[in-house]
This record gives C-alpha cells, sequence and structure tokens, in this order.
C-alpha cells in the first residue's frame, strides 16, 4: 500500500484507521506508510470512504485556515481525495495480505480471513473427533501483528512437545516439516496481523499443552488468543468446559456448532446412492 | 469465522450479542453453498439482524466510495445498503452471518433455520450459557463447542478496557484500536452522537459481526467515565 504525496492533503483520517499503526504524518506534513510495520490488510484503502475533491487547492485552503487558527477536517472514516493506492504484490510480501486481508482467500486451504474452517464446520468434516480438543493458538491477536520469526520460535517449541498441527491450515503449509515447527525461510521476515497455529490433542493432555503454550506466552513480544473446542456427546455435553474451569480459565463466550451441517457435495451423495 | 470467538467485555454488554453464521465445508458441502447462505441470510430480514454479511462483499454498513463535496454536503451519505441489496451481490457463500441483540429472536430464527434444513453448517457465538439455552428450546442438540480463553503472551500491549471491547468486535483486526479510541474521544467530547459513532465503526468491519448496539452502550457508558 502507499499514498500518494500528489492527493494527499495531510488530513491524518488515516493515521488511526490503520491497524497496527504503520501510517504516519512525515516532516513534509503529509502521510506515509511504514512499509515495514505494514501488514498490507487493505484496511485504509477498502474502508475509508473516498471524496474526490482537488487536492491543489485542498491543501490551500488548508494552510489558509492554519493561520487564523481554523481546520478544515473531513470526516474521520474520509480520504477527502482519494490519495491511497493499493500495490501489486510480489512474493514473499503477498503472504502479508493473505494473512491479513480479511477479503483474500487462502489458496492453500481455499478459505478466506484466517485461511481454516476449525470447528466450524466440524459436523461435516470431523477434524476434531470424540475425546479429542483443537486448539487454535492466534499470534498477533488483537491488533498487535507479529513476524513469522516469532510465530517460528513457538511452533519449534510445540514442535519439541510432540503436538500434531492441523494439516488444513495456512500456517501448517507453510511448514516443510511439520514435526520439526520450521516455517518456510524466506516468509520469516514478513509481518501479519494475526495467524493462526492450530492443533490437536485429546481431553486428557490438554491441561498439558496448554500450559505449554502458556510458556510460550511468557516470552513472546506479540499477545496470543486462544481457543479450545472439543465435540458434544448425544446430550450435547462435554466434559472441556470443566477442565478448564478447574484450570481457572473463564469459559463465558464461546462458539456452538449447532450440528445441522451435511455432506451433500455429489461426490458423497453418488457414494451413498452405491 | 474464529473472528467472533474473542470479544471482550463486561457479561452485560455480551448478554446482548448474538451472531449467527452458516458455512460449508470445503469438499463436503460447497457446491451449490451459495443460494444455499443466500437463503439463510434471506431467512433473517424478517427478524430485522442489526448487522450482516459474508466477508466477500462488504457489510451492510459499508464506506461511500463516490463522495462528491456536493454529494457530502447536500444531499448525505449512503452508508448503510438494504439487506437484499447485499444478498444480490455475494460472489460466494463465505461465512454467511448476523447479528442480532435479543436472545427471543434468534431461537426464532434458529427454529426457522432449522426448519429450512439447508445442510450448511450453523454456528452461534455467544455466552455459551445463553446459547444452550436457546438450543433447549429449540430442540438442537450441539455438535461441538469452541471456548476463548482470552488474551495471553504480551498484554502489556492491549489497549484499555472500552477500546479492547469496542475493537475486538472485528475479530480480524479492522477496527483499530487507535480508531475505536478516536470514537470513545469523540463521543465523550461530544463531537459524535454513539449511534453515528457505532455505524463508522461497523464500516470497517467487513464480514458484517459489529454490534451496533453493543457499541452503543459502549460508548455511552464511557461518556460517563
Amino acid at each position: 500500500m502507499r499514498i500518494s504525496k500528489e492527493k494527499c492533503v495531510g488530513c491524518a483520517n488515516c493515521v488511526p484507521i490503520c491497524t497496527v499503526g504503520a501510517i504516519y504524518i512525515g516532516e513534509d506534513g503529509l502521510a506515509e506508510i511504514n512499509a515495514d510495520a505494514c501488514v498490507e490488510c487493505h484496511n485504509c484503502y477498502r474502508s475509508l470512504s473516498f471524496e474526490h475533491i482537488p487536492p491543489g487547492p485542498t491543501r490551500m485552503i488548508r494552510r489558509i485556515l492554519k493561520k487564523i487558527s481554523l481546520r478544515f477536517q473531513p470526516d474521520p472514516d474520509v480520504c477527502p481525495t482519494e490519495a491511497i493506492i493499493p500495490e501489486d504484490l510480489e512474493w514473499p510480501r503477498i503472504v502479508r495480505r493473505a494473512f491479513s486481508d480479511p477479503m483474500v482467500t487462502h489458496e492453500s486451504t481455499g478459505v478466506h480471513g484466517r485461511g481454516t474452517e476449525e470447528v466450524k464446520t466440524n459436523d461435516v468434516s470431523h477434524r476434531i473427533k470424540k475425546g479429542q480438543v483443537g486448539l487454535v493458538v492466534e499470534f498477533g491477536r488483537p491488533g498487535i501483528g507479529v513476524y513469522f520469526r516469532e510465530v517460528q520460535k513457538a511452533t519449534q517449541v510445540l514442535a519439541q512437545a510432540g503436538v500434531t498441527f492441523e494439516e488444513g491450515n495456512p500456517v501448517t503449509q507453510m511448514m516443510p516439516d511439520p514435526g520439526t515447527g520450521n516455517i518456510r525461510e524466506d516468509v520469516l521476515d514478513e509481518r501479519v496481523l494475526s495467524c493462526i497455529v492450530e492443533l490437536t490433542t485429546t481431553i486428557e493432555d490438554t491441561v498439558h499443552t496448554l500450559a505449554i503454550i502458556k510458556e510460550i506466552g511468557k516470552t513472546t513480544e506479540t499477545v496470543i488468543s486462544i481457543g479450545v473446542s472439543t465435540v458434544c456427546d448425544e446430550d450435547g455435553k462435554e466434559p472441556l468446559r470443566e477442565i478448564l474451569n478447574q484450570e481457572g480459565y473463564e469459559t463465558g463466550w464461546a462458539k456452538l456448532n449447532l450440528g445441522l451441517g451435511r455432506a451433500s457435495n455429489a461426490s458423497f451423495t453418488n457414494r451413498e446412492n452405491l | 469465522m474464529t473472528n467472533t470467538l474473542h470479544r471482550f467485555g463486561k457479561p452485560e454488554t455480551l448478554n446482548e450479542d448474538y451472531i449467527v453464521f452458516a458455512m460449508a465445508g470445503n469438499g463436503f458441502n460447497e457446491e451449490g453453498a451459495l443460494e444455499k447462505a443466500q437463503t439463510f441470510l434471506r431467512a433473517a430480514i424478517k427478524y430485522k439482524p442489526i448487522n450482516m454479511g459474508n466477508a466477500l462483499v462488504n457489510s451492510l454498513y459499508r464506506p461511500d466510495k463516490n463522495l462528491s463535496f456536493l454529494k457530502l454536503y447536500f444531499v448525505g451519505r449512503q452508508e448503510k445498503t438494504t439487506y437484499e441489496k447485499l444478498i444480490d451481490e455475494m460472489p460466494g457463500p463465505g461465512s454467511a452471518a448476523v447479528v442480532f441483540d435479543d436472545p427471543k429472536i434468534v431461537a426464532s430464527f434458529i427454529r426457522d433455520v432449522k426448519k429450512l434444513d439447508l445442510g450448511l453448517s450453523i454456528n452461534v457465538s455467544a455466552l455459551v450459557d445463553n446459547t444452550r439455552d436457546i438450543c433447549g428450546e429449540v430442540d438442537i442438540t450441539p455438535h461441538a463447542v469452541e471456548y476463548t480463553l482470552g488474551f495471553h503472551g504480551d498484554t502489556s500491549r492491549l489497549p484499555d478496557r472500552d477500546t479492547l471491547s469496542l475493537s475486538t468486535m472485528c475479530g480480524h483486526g479492522m477496527v483499530s484500536a487507535n480508531f475505536a479510541k478516536k470514537m470513545v474521544t469523540h463521543v465523550k467530547e461530544g463531537r459524535m452522537e454513539p449511534e453515528d459513532a457505532a455505524r463508522t465503526m461497523a464500516k470497517f468491519c467487513v464480514c458484517g459481526v459489529f454490534n451496533t448496539t453493543r457499541a452503543m452502550r459502549i460508548l455511552k457508558d464511557s461518556k460517563k467515565g
């Protein structure tokens, strides 16, 4: 992403919009983007309204008003001169957008957003089975961001502990050998808004695995959001909540998969008809 | 839609926050899923959801890319589209989501969705005890549950409680903490009404899961200090 020096009038509306604080007003009084900090989420370009007023006269009016202690200030969600311009991204920088722009679909999994279906479609995929627990460990969320080099520190520790990384997950897809937890070298210096490391364990090993993740949290330079999931029994009950509560975790907010999904692609229905 | 899992806030504001979404599983039921997702969203219209989206087009609240000086000051801004237009624009099923602030309405909507028998995975993100009550009411046995265990790591980098309550309503992080803070300040200083600030923030959440009712309550509470 870049901001056109020809179009920008320095109103600074884009500065707080930036999800990672990468936009600032430079010494020339116009907005600039710190390319290293930018995660290419496209939020500034996509979500600011654009007013198409001419930049030259607007800058002059702003200067005149400033002299008499007045200020021309557009609504806080408007770029008055459409100065934000997306750029064509190449590998490996394009990884930033894949993980940070919720409207982009991950090529490795075919899922948009963070690129994983996790337990949301478990009623048809059964990726988490009875007695298993799925963990979604999201690095950089909420709103802090993370470099893959930082994520790799954690995935290496988790791999050494013998966890199983979920295959249908975009971070796992960037590990040449998930058994090591190593992430491909060419993306390690790329920064994303957040990414999910997804693993599966058993009910019995949940507390131990969570302890490892909390230990990782003590040394990480970013924030981690943790989610844990499991499958309910025939009565809709599950043992996980009690275990978590005993460990001191609050379990108020959750996502419930209602179990109304079913596999219906032609390949499945044909199989059933054979 | 992990983006609805880590909403931060006081239980009394989370009590009026329900996200119901439909999703297809790749390789299992994505064939014909767009029409089913559209049917899901159309079924919600009669209950007037406070927000709606599917992450592949902008949500109910959206920016106006064609403003002009005359339009801005004499016509006004088009910052909310209609349910029907959003549904017609959808290029794919995505994660079709609707947001409600009343559990009775959620129960009625889920009862309708169950009758429709779409075959898509239906999830509800909310306070889990409330959702379980709704499941009991509409005779549904949930298949799976996912709990949030909150934020860990270097939490000293997180903003204050009100800001975090607002910014985490877009789990993809598109409502930045700095912007949420700016909206809180604008409301406190009387430069914006809470309703306008809530709608303004909702435009940044492309999945349409930002709860404007809850945002207004947070903004009104924060104004009083």
